[in-house]
């Protein structure tokens, strides 16, 4: 187990055209597992292959465990890494992509066989051993690809997208496995995704990042109920964040806390909704229509659960309101949350 | 302008329309060779008296009993042997230098493809003057180096090496014109064999701790042996039916120690006039490459399955 950290990290390509990584900033807790999500081309790739190793930085250090690794190759780093695409070496068998690392660690070969043994029981593809990579299927890939990260014991795993491949099914089940999977070995993970479901339901903590800066970290909920702008608030939540203008502010809250006037008990800042179209979506219902009352007229959608009965029709106006203590506020210009309240 | 169109949608007329050059010139230039070759091989035409008269296997016979054709054929094979091994390594080094990047790499791709890009003959000639027996600018840089032309000189104190006039030095030189000329071709193919190994397969060895070594002997060359394969048949096939460079060097000499399946077939049939027996030797050339052939076309499948 250790801590990851970067310092003020700033990585640019064609001499300084392009910054993917824009003086980042973040350090991992012991045994922690670290979403790094972000839009594609928001440098959180690069991100953590400049942790591995695989990228130097123009600027900025990489610190494991209290040592800056900066200008150490990949290998002295002692950290695993599952790619995207898993990276299986295609002429090996399973058994020898998984003892690949432990060999070229020139480790003896009982202790190899007891290891790769219990990598191969923890993730339960020890029938498959004799395999080729290519006879296996996504979800069994991907087991080896852990089991192959997981035997040197590194102090940390780095995941790139790895469960992009899966169909969406198995992607489900795979999720599940793998926060299992971390909590039992316990080590610092960090984990690359632009899939913000995954990113809320694997995550200790979230990275939310956007042309190569960071622009929150926080906790599942806290990045979801407390966005620390614009970006964040509508990059995460599906449908995202409803924002309104109101002179150099925007109010923003979100779209299950918007509800018909009735269902908002405590507090309410009423407002009136036209309704223009209605989605039936697993048991909720969406309503997209225009809003007015609290500023500009701004076109909103609000998810109502199963629980609020109240009938609602297109083309018709309703009395909606939202939980004051719900509502958001950012500076118009930049983006930036402001003081709540201050309205 | 519909008609235009409607030859245009006719895919099986096309298809033959396209087809129809490289079979007739395939037709022309290889098959009808072919069959004649075999009819010459089973004959007794000479360029003096080109009447066919068939006389079954004697010419076989004949080039069976002359010792020259038995040097020859062992030539053959080493030169290929010999020359296929050092085109492989060479080719493998040259293909990891394609594909690096530094400063001034397009000079050095350059000189790299340089002797592919130079005609055989003009190659070979070029190399005559380099082993040249009194000029020779190696054995000059040897003499001032000091390993040649004075007494106690690793390499003997006469002043001149004699590259093509000695049989062992001679059929080094072959060989290694052999090898000059076609390792641009097996770095060529091997690199195109390295860019098409995923990124992600070098960068996870890299993780996993293997450092240069490992990741060339347990990665790289694993994932591009049949790559190297074809490169290596290709050099194979090329020094196996190329006459030119043993007949520009050496011509065959000194008393035949460089001799070849090609170029005896051509000194026989040709130069010497007995067409049959010239037919027969090349002829023996055939299921060797046909055999070269097969496993070229079986390496390529396998390449294509992975």
């Amino acid at each position: 187990m250790a801590v990851v950290e970067v310092r003020n990290l700033v990585k640019e390509y064609e001499s300084g055209k392009v910054r993917a990584v824009d003086g980042v900033d973040l350090a991992t807790k012991e045994g922690e597992y670290l979403v790094l999500l972000g839009p594609s081309g928001c440098g959180k790739t690069t991100l953590l292959r400049t942790i591995a190793g695989l990228e130097h930085p123009t600027a900025g250090d990489v610190v494991i465990d209290d040592q800056i690794v900066t200008a150490l190759p990949p290998r002295a780093r002692k950290v695993a890494m599952v790619f995207q695409s898993y990276a299986l070496y295609p002429h090996k068998s399973v058994h020898a992509n998984i003892v690949f690392p432990l060999r070229a660690a020139k480790m003896p070969p009982e202790e190899r066989e007891r290891k790769a043994s219990w990598a191969a029981e923890l993730l339960g593809i020890h029938h498959l051993m004799a395999r080729k990579p290519r006879q296996l299927s996504g979800g069994e890939r991907q087991r080896v690809a852990l089991a192959r990260a997981l035997v040197r014991e590194p102090q940390v795993f780095l995941l790139d997208e790895p469960l992009s491949n899966l169909d969406a099914k198995l992607r489900a089940s795979a999720r599940d496995e793998l926060k299992r999977f971390q909590q039992e070995v316990g080590t610092t993970t960090i984990y690359v995704t632009h899939d913000q479901v995954e990113a809320m339901g694997l995550g200790d903590r979230i990275v939310v990042l956007s042309h190569g800066k960071v622009r929150q970290i926080g906790k599942p909920h806290e990045v979801y109920d407390d966005p620390a702008d614009t970006f964040v608030a509508t990059f995460i939540g599906s449908p995202p964040m409803n924002l309104v203008t109101r002179g150099d502010q925007l109010v923003g809250f979100r779209p299950e806390h918007l509800m018909p006037a009735a269902a908002v008990i405590k507090d309410a800042q009423p407002m009136k909704l036209n309704v223009e179209r209605l989605e039936y979506l697993s048991g909720d219902r969406h309503v997209y229509g225009t809003l007015t009352g609290i500023g500009e007229p701004t076109r909103v959608i609000a998810r109502l659960p199963a629980t609020v009965t109240e009938p609602i029709a297109a083309g018709m106006d309703y009395d909606f309101a939202v939980s004051r203590e719900r509502l958001r506020f950012f500076d118009a210009a930049t983006g930036l949350r402001t003081t709540d309240g201050e309205s | 302008m519909t008609g235009v169109r409607r030859i245009a949608d006719r895919e099986g007329t096309l298809a033959w329309l396209f087809l129809m050059p490289s079979v007739v010139y395939i037709i022309a230039l290889v098959g009808l060779p072919f069959i004649l070759a075999v009819g010459f091989a089973l004959s007794d035409v000479t360029t003096g008296d080109p009447s066919f008269d068939f006389v079954g296997v004697r010419n076989f016979d004949a080039i069976f009993d002359d010792p020259v054709f038995w040097r020859s054929l062992g030539n053959t094979f080493m030169f290929t042997g010999i020359s296929m091994v050092f085109i492989v390594i060479f080719g493998k080094v040259l293909a990891n230098i394609l594909v690096a990047d530094f400063k001034g790499k397009w000079f050095v791709r350059f000189l790299i493809l340089l002797p592919w890009t130079t005609p055989v003959t003009l190659g070979a000639i070029s190399w005559l003057w380099l082993l040249d027996s009194i000029f020779s600018p190696i054995d000059w840089l040897l003499r001032q180096v000091g390993l040649l032309g004075e007494q106690g000189s690793l390499l003997g104190n006469g002043s001149n090496m004699y590259w093509l006039g000695e049989p062992g030095l001679a059929m080094g030189s072959v060989i290694a014109v052999h090898v000059w000329r076609l390792t641009p071709l097996a770095a060529v193919i091997m690199m195109a064999g390295l860019v098409a190994i995923p990124r992600d397969l070098e960068e996870a060895a890299r993780v996993d701790g293997a450092g240069y070594w490992r990741r060339m002997f347990e990665v790289t060359i694993p994932l591009t042996l049949p790559v190297i394969a074809v490169s290596a048949l290709f050099g194979a096939i090329f020094t196996f039916t190329d006459m030119a460079v043993v007949d520009v060097l050496t011509n065959g000499g000194p008393n035949n120690a460089t001799q070849v399946l090609t170029s005896w077939a051509f000194f026989r049939g040709i130069d010497g006039g007995d067409v049959g027996q010239g037919a027969a030797v090349a002829l023996f050339l055939f299921p060797l490459l046909l055999a070269a052939a097969i496993a070229i076309l079986r390496a390529v499948r396998k390449l294509e399955v992975r």
